[in-house]
């Protein structure tokens, strides 16, 4: 108990941080320890998954893309703010934030008791999905719908990013070029890495079916891969009209909603599965979403194409 | 004091920082970050009532833990739209 009390006490510390902060990068800075932090809360909330995807995600490729946010709004910051509080506006600012704090506090103390659970129905059908980690089972087979419509979310959200293009670079390349230094540290640490932090993803991914791990998890890695490749200038990220790209970004969706339908003609229902083919069909689909997800996930971080398709 | 207790509480104060930072910071980015810390309480309030259904062997419910993965992802795509956004007003 010792240890979960200064824990959240730092993890609160440290959100104090990334409001407080005057600078903004060293507000970010703030918010990726935050996510580490959260992840250790994760650990003690026993749900490891979400603590793996709370270090990938929401720290560590969130705070990626903050950061670059940061500096390339540092010099225009001061002109791009908005307006600013009076002294009594801020005040009001702060009993509101506390009342909404209270109240949930209080719903907190007051929860229900014995605490309503759908664990038991997960175990009793967990050996009918061929799966060993409940929350795989969860995402790719009671709520497969939800997964479904969340990695669609992803690609519209890359859509949306992809139609901020100007006109002359529209359909080009994401972001500046960066160019290896052949000398260079980053260069060499990219090299080293990005191999073995590739295997490390497919692990995470391939042990989800039966221990903490998963696709979101794995693809997060790969894609924290493909970014620190880029950044190293070991290779240029891929222009936004390229086919091939393209079809890796829907392969995903495509083949999650084809064995959906399927499950029509086959199990009675979308997206069910008949039981003997569970594991595999679940599989069928993880495969080709990580590898969508990854891509999707990257691009996201890349940003609108800022250069020529030709140039 | 249970642990779910104690991370409930956590989660109602992360939530309330949040809110204050997206109503007072006047620069659009600080918002953003604000906004993810909110969304950070709502998950662990979500991953604390889980942690409560613990049952039938498992540490947690894990359908709220699902959801979470679930949320975690999506609010990673609706902070990369807006950061796109924000960079293209101020260009």
């Amino acid at each position: 108990m010792a240890f979960d009390t200064g824990l959240a006490v730092v993890v609160l510390g440290v959100a104090v941080w990334t409001i407080a902060a005057r600078k903004t990068v060293a507000a970010v800075a703030g918010f990726v320890a935050f996510g580490l932090l959260l992840a250790l809360v994760w650990v003690r909330l026993a749900a490891p998954d979400v603590a793996l995807t709370e270090a990938a995600i929401g720290s560590g490729v969130t705070g990626g893309l903050l950061l670059g946010a940061a500096t390339r709004l540092r010099r225009i910051e001061p002109s791009a703010a908005g307006e600013t509080l009076g002294i009594g506006l801020k005040l009001a600012a702060a009993v509101l934030c506390i009342l909404v704090a209270t109240g949930i506090a209080a719903i907190v103390l007051l929860l229900p008791e014995p605490a309503p659970t759908l664990a038991p129905q997960v175990a009793k059908n967990l050996d009918r999905t061929g799966l060993g980690n409940p929350v795989t089972a969860v995402l790719m087979a009671y709520r497969a719908i939800d997964t479904l419509l969340e990695v669609v979310v992803l690609l519209l959200a890359l859509v949306g990013i992809w139609s901020l293009a100007p006109d002359r670079a529209w359909g080009g390349f994401p972001g500046a070029r960066h160019h290896a230094d052949s000398d260079g540290l980053l260069a060499f640490v990219a090299q080293l890495l990005v191999p073995i932090g590739i295997l490390v993803g497919i692990h995470i991914f391939w042990v989800g079916s039966t221990a903490p791990g998963g696709e979101f998890q794995g693809a997060t890695i790969l894609a924290a891969m493909w970014i620190f490749a880029v950044m190293a200038g070991l290779l240029d990220t891929p222009a936004v009209n390229r086919r091939w790209l393209r079809l890796l970004l829907v392969i995903g969706p495509a083949v999650f909603l084809a064995i959906g339908l399927a499950g029509f003609a086959v199990a009675g229902g979308f997206l069910a599965y008949p039981e003997a083919y569970a594991k595999v069909m679940i599989l069928t689909i993880e495969v080709p979403v990580t590898l969508s997800i990854a891509a999707t996930l990257a691009l996201l971080v890349a940003g609108p194409p800022e250069r020529p398709p030709n140039g | 004091m249970t642990g779910a207790t104690l991370y409930g509480l956590c989660a109602a104060v992360l939530v309330g920082l949040g809110l204050f930072g997206l109503i007072v910071h006047p620069q659009p980015l600080r918002k953003i970050l604000a906004f993810n810390l909110i969304g950070s309480g709502v998950f662990v309030l979500f991953g604390a009532v889980a942690l409560r259904g613990a049952a039938a062997g498992f540490g947690g419910d894990p359908v709220p833990q699902a959801l979470v993965i679930t949320g975690i992802v999506v609010a990673f795509a609706a902070t990369a739209l807006a950061v796109a956004l924000l960079l293209r007003l101020f260009r």
